[in-house]
């Protein structure tokens, strides 16, 4: 991006580039709605388990096995994850002021805890498929699996895009005059973790 | 008409690293509210009291959510001191999205009850 881009004058008076990321997640709002309406128009319409909260029977054993979700490691993940919003803000308010040091703390801090919620979806999704819940093994797991999935891929990508900044600020490429360019991934990252804020309670909490 | 405003015109009408944190403070508290909301209704050490909460723990989760949502959105992304076509872009979208959910979640509801009575 040319240094010269924050001298680029609009029609509407506001930089094109944070107007095109808030088009962008206003298009994924309706993505994630129908991703939320899927899950919970499908929800308790089970014939076979594993189930998300009541134990069920294994019809090939007969065996009782216990629900299937674990709300502890998950909690985890959503904390990290929340406090990752806050990381990235900070790291972005050191950057709009040209204070390195502060952008790379929190922009690394909060690389952390992308990756450890990737891993975190990373080994549930393992433990789950190893406790017999795949996408065509039942509603629950072909519902939990495509909406938790397509965002454990906006994490993902969110982590590259973020880390791809890292490096530019390691570079010393990313000065005051560009912090536009760590503005729009921080929007695109506080909006995948306001969509987890919604998943979280819809597919873990509520019975 | 062309204006000339600089990205980071709006940069210091933006909190404070001290504001950013108590609001991380209260996302954390609400996290832990919601958990802790569920432990006493379903969780192991759940007695009677969680039985009587039942009813509204659905209603009182999503509103925790709504807050935390809310919360991230007007401080974390900004759309309390920047631009409000900005906050249109969002909102619009969103609200079309809630409608979405709600008619199809009502809808199911309706076709899974009529189909059960015959």
């Amino acid at each position: 991006m040319s240094d010269h881009a924050h001298a680029l004058e609009t029609y509407t008076g506001l930089d094109s580039r944070k107007l095109a990321i808030w088009t962008f997640i206003g298009s994924e709002c309706m993505f994630f709605a129908t991703l939320i309406s899927n899950y919970l128009v499908n929800k308790g319409r089970n014939l076979v388990g594993p189930f998300a909260h009541e134990p069920w029977t294994d019809p090939a054993t007969g065996q009782v096995m216990e629900p299937i979700i674990e709300i502890p490691l998950v909690t985890l993940g959503t904390a990290l994850l929340l406090f990752s919003s806050l990381f990235v803000v900070l790291a972005l308010y050191g950057a709009q002021r040209g204070n390195r040091r502060m952008l790379l703390i929190w922009l690394g801090a909060t690389l952390f805890c992308g990756i450890f919620f990737v891993g975190m979806q990373v080994y549930e999704f393992t433990h789950f498929v190893n406790k017999g819940l795949t996408l065509q093994r039942n509603m629950f797991g072909a519902s939990f699996f495509v909406l938790t999935g397509f965002h454990g891929t906006h994490v993902t990508i969110g982590v590259i895009w973020l880390a791809t900044m890292f490096y530019l600020a390691v570079r010393g490429k990313l000065p005051p005059e560009r912090s536009v360019n760590l503005e729009m991934a921080a929007l695109y990252w506080h909006f995948v973790d306001v969509v987890w804020i919604v998943i979280f309670p819809v597919v873990y909490l509520i019975r | 008409m062309t204006a000339h405003v600089p990205a980071q015109e709006h940069a210091h009408d933006h909190p404070t690293p001290g504001t950013y944190a108590k609001i991380g403070l209260v996302l954390f508290v609400l996290t832990a509210l919601e958990v802790g909301l569920y432990e006493f209704t379903f969780g192991e050490q759940a007695g009677a009291l969680g039985h009587q909460i039942e009813p509204f723990f659905i209603p009182l989760l999503l509103i925790l959510s709504a807050v935390k949502f809310a919360l991230v959105a007007m401080y974390y992304m900004h759309l309390k001191n920047d631009s409000k076509l900005f906050s249109g872009v969002f909102v619009f979208p969103l609200l079309i999205a809630i409608v979405v959910i709600l008619a199809l979640v009502i809808l199911q509801a309706y076709h899974w009850a009529f189909a059960r009575s015959g």
